[in-house]
């Protein structure tokens, strides 16, 4: 086992990433241009550092497999982005943001990239305004906030409840310029199959054209992952279809190591499943918890005849309701972090009192939102003795403004009016705060192969905090790749073009080829849907909200055998050379069902609960705290990354201690 | 329900096409339309036949990928959805459903219900942003306020999904909702003012050449576009067009 060397600054934690920033090698304007740059993926990360690294003069070629940019899953992301702005005075900082952060995200976070996340966090919000974002504002014209859990102050930046797609056409905007320039080449519908490496170095790709189902050589003197996260390794998650793992497992064979895969959010306010044709999960953002209580009825007696059908939620009153995250975590209520909010629901969902038919489900209740907002507007148009049919009027119109589009959601899926009658949730899949090892530039452990966004692991511990993704997305691409990258790159702009007419690009090409003709040659009889069912369930059984012992090692061995079984009897349909849906689900699908078992063994090698990983050999037994989750700073403060040696389970694991030098490791209270 | 599906198969951007029939039996009024199409692919899958290919992504109506025409309508009978958020309780059992890709000049079928909107690409590409560099030093996102009304406006606009339901829907097969989408989203922030004539010159431009047909108001876009955004941007956008044309350098 060797140590990892994160290279992070010396120095005061608040003057590191200046004094980094100060000491940086630059490459000058003449030698950009001749430089070239692959970036893997065009969401928040991956489009913002395609146009900003054009902006500064370097060829960028950009790949993604949607049919535009645009479409990237960030543009699916809700509620906000976090700033540390302090436009509320609510006493926020830098600091706090980076306190809270750190905090959130279970003290299993890197100290120096998370003070640096916050350190920009107002630089993107500037950013994002200049190209015209269309953020939520209050009458006087200046920027509206709002809050989300595991804080106490209100630095969220929204646009209604498409805050990530506003923030993502902004980048894609900035990538449309760089396009129309020629700085940018863009490669839509093409998906990265396999890292190419000359010299221990990263090189360049091979990229299957999936129209046509060529597969080309593109070379660089850099690359960046920025593909975001592995979530559908549980096949039901509130991710894309098509989003997946494999670029980053890609270059994980090839090198680069993988850090603490275990760390999944499971977002607690999510549509139920409603069956076994479900192919995704829809979410319900978070910002919904700044106006809905959360509820399960008090009595057993009447979840059964909510379940029948025999008793409407609305028709109970308030003392037969149990909020139970208000009971139990008083000082932060409703807003309690994800990982907690969805412990509680499965908590009571467990003891019986989940409310729809597969007793899967709590209460997302905005009643009392709707009549607090209600006679806040009648005040305010002077109505002298408003009905409760005007308050509703007023207060729904309000709740329209804030989540009309979530609202009109749910409806459509559901069949039932949220503004009548309580929101049913459950928690689902969300987010991976672990992925593929980085240092503090971001490289990974392949030398000149970067990873961003949400592909990599490095600030959100075990647990990330609600509107942080897309800060975290944003600030990599816009405002710390760019900078960290002139550091390796001043080094190379000596090399010249690199040909692709060479032994190690005509040896991977070589590898994707065999291995797309032993796919399709398996002719089995089973769709690849199939196994990734199969997968996803094994991994939501022993590797969900819960885990133990046993069942990691079980769900080990589950999915090796599926893995096996892949292999040997999976039927893709038509041909390699033209469009093939199936074809590249199933690539996808053969790197989950590897990443899986690596994310099982990972889950079993740490003994302690945190976050979002919770084991439930590790709880506290007595105290205020009964019952929570138990970390243990002792043996497992460190980022555990693997090394790949052939089989998952052969994984050689490295640790990168970490260092809280600004803050003291604590119980997380939310009581 | 049971139903018959009528689905445009088309090997490539050469080939004709045709409709094939397909049955399916035992879907459920919660299933989303592109569920039920899951089903079907399946059940080709497992008598050997290619499934059918369709675009399709988030599945939560936000990333524009899903376009298929149904039953002579973009996005299927309901209304401010797209495909991936119809669902089957829209339907009746032993209903015949005719399946399509969108049908434009300017948006071919690759195979059997993808097309091909790199035109879209092209026409953000002429003008759809503001040019402002990455920068650390941006003035202070307060420091500009905009009126509340505008900031809503600009924000009904750039909802748009960029799906193409609108051109899907016009007899004439007019990308003018889609193109005054994002002109208006700029011409009512102040950070679009700059570049604010050449843009719209640009960009209708780039539309024109692209092969897109013109507007004659007839509105069935507003109808189908699932974000609900009206003709009044397209008056804006003439608007915008005509007054930069004679006043432009």
């Amino acid at each position: 086992m060797s140590v990892l060397d994160s290279k992070i600054p010396d120095g005061p934690l608040k003057d590191k990433w200046t004094n980094h920033k100060n000491h940086i090698n630059l490459v000058n304007p003449a030698n950009k241009r001749n430089i070239d740059i692959i970036v893997v993926g065009t969401g928040l990360a991956g489009g913002s550092a395609a146009a900003s690294l054009a902006e500064m003069g370097y060829n960028v070629k950009t790949f993604c497999y949607q049919d535009s940019p645009r479409r990237a899953h960030s543009i699916a992301a809700q509620g906000g982005i976090n700033a540390a702005k302090n436009y509320q005075n609510d006493g926020d900082s830098v600091y706090r943001l980076f306190y809270d952060t750190v905090k959130g995200g279970d003290y299993r976070s890197r100290e120096a990239n998370v003070h640096r996340l916050s350190e920009v966090s107002g630089n993107i919000i500037d950013q994002c305004v200049a190209q015209g974002v269309p953020f939520g504002r209050d009458y006087g014209g200046l920027l509206d906030n709002r809050s989300f859990g595991g804080v106490l102050v209100s630095r969220t930046f929204y646009a209604k409840g498409q805050t990530g797609q506003q923030l993502l056409l902004g980048a894609y905007s900035a990538l449309n310029r760089q396009i129309a320039k020629g700085k940018v080449t863009m490669y839509n519908r093409h998906e990265m199959v396999e890292l190419v490496k000359v010299d221990g170095k990263a090189r360049g790709i091979i990229a299957r054209n999936l129209e046509t189902g060529e597969l080309e050589r593109h070379s660089a003197h850099a690359v960046v992952i920025a593909s975001g996260g592995y979530g559908n390794v549980f096949f039901l998650s509130t991710n894309a279809m098509g989003s997946n793992a494999t670029a980053a497992w890609k270059i994980h064979k090839k090198g680069a190591h993988f850090a603490n895969p275990c760390y999944t959010q499971i977002h607690p306010t999510c549509i139920p499943r409603s069956g076994d044709h479900q192919s995704k999960l829809t979410l319900m953002s978070e910002s919904l918890r700044n106006d809905g209580r959360i509820w399960v009825p008090k009595n057993i007696e009447d979840v059964l005849a909510i379940r029948e059908g025999k008793l409407m939620p609305i028709d109970l009153s308030e003392e037969q309701r149990d909020y139970y995250l208000e009971r139990m975590y008083p000082a932060f209520g409703n807003l309690v972090p994800r990982d907690v909010a969805s412990r509680a629901a499965k908590e009571r969902c467990d003891a019986g009192y989940g409310v729809n038919e597969t007793g899967e489900a709590v209460y997302l209740d905005f009643a009392s939102a709707i009549q607090r907002y209600g006679k806040q507007e009648a005040a305010i148009a002077r109505m002298e003795s408003p009905t409760q049919e005007d308050i509703l009027k007023l207060g729904e119109a309000v709740i329209e403004s804030k989540y009309g589009n979530l609202f009109q959601m749910y409806e459509k899926i559901v069949a039932q009016d949220p503004y009548k009658t309580p929101m049913m949730i459950y928690p689902a899949v969300h987010y991976t705060m672990g992925g593929v090892w980085v240092d503090y530039n971001l490289m990974t452990s392949v030398e000149g192969c970067y990873c961003i966004g949400e592909a990599n692991f490095s600030d959100h511990g075990a647990n990330r905090l609600g509107a942080s993704a897309l800060m975290q997305g944003l600030a990599d691409g816009y405002f710390v790749l760019p900078y960290t990258i002139g550091d390796y790159l001043s080094n190379e702009i000596r090399t010249g073009k690199i040909s692709t007419e060479t032994p190690e690009f005509e040896e991977a090409e070589k590898e994707v080829s065999d291995r797309i003709e032993k796919l399709m040659n398996i002719k089995g009889t089973k769709s690849v849907d199939h196994f990734h069912k199969l997968l996803g369930k094994a991994m939501w059984e022993y590797v969900g909200m819960a885990r133990n012992e046993e069942g990691l090692k079980k769900a080990m061995a589950e999915i090796k055998q599926i893995r096996t079984d892949f292999w040997n009897d999976v039927r893709i349909p038509g041909d390699r050379n033209s469009l093939n849906p199936e074809l590249e689900k199933a690539g996808r699908v053969a790197d989950f069902l590897e990443l899986g078992e690596l994310f099982a063994k990972d889950a079993l090698h740490r003994n302690e609960s945190c976050g979002g990983h919770f084991r439930e050999e590790s709880v506290e037994l007595d105290g205020e705290q009964k019952g929570e989750a138990k970390r243990n700073d002792e043996d497992y403060a460190y980022v555990a990354a693997w090394e790949y040696k052939g089989e998952p389970a052969d994984a050689i694991l490295h640790k990168e201690e970490l260092e809280f030098k600004d803050i003291e490791l604590k119980q997380r209270s939310y009581k | 329900m049971d139903l018959t599906l009528k689905v445009w198969r088309q090997k490539n951007r050469e080939d004709k096409g045709g409709l094939e029939t397909y049955k399916v039996t035992g879907i459920l009024g919660h299933y989303s339309f592109l569920e039920m199409l899951d089903v079907m692919n399946e059940q080709l899958i497992m008598e050997g036949t290619e499934p059918v290919a369709f675009d399709h992504d988030c599945r939560e109506g936000i990333c524009g990928t899903c376009s298929l025409y149904i039953n002579g309508e973009a996005h299927g009978p309901d209304r401010k959805v797209t495909t991936c958020q119809l669902h089957m309780r829209m339907f009746k059992d032993g209903e015949t459903i005719y399946i399509e890709p969108w049908r434009s000049a300017a948006m071919p079928v690759i195979k059997d219900l993808i097309v091909d909107r790199s035109s879209f690409e092209r026409i953000q590409q002429s003008g759809g942003f503001v040019s402002v560099n990455t920068s650390g030093n941006t003035q202070d996102a307060n420091a500009l306020p905009i009126p509340k009304m505008n900031a809503d406006k600009a924000f009904d606009v750039a909802s748009c999904i960029g799906c193409g339901a609108c051109v899907a829907t016009c007899k004439n097969s007019s990308a003018m909702l889609f193109v005054a989408a994002k002109v208006s989203q700029y011409a009512y922030l102040p950070q679009g003012q700059v570049e604010r004539k050449q843009r719209v010159l640009n960009m209708v431009e780039q539309m024109d050449k692209e092969g897109f047909g013109n507007c004659t108001n007839t509105g069935a876009c507003e109808v189908e576009c699932p974000k609900s955004i009206s003709i009044e941007y397209i008056a804006k956008m003439n608007r915008e067009y005509l007054s930069a044309s004679i006043t432009a350098e």
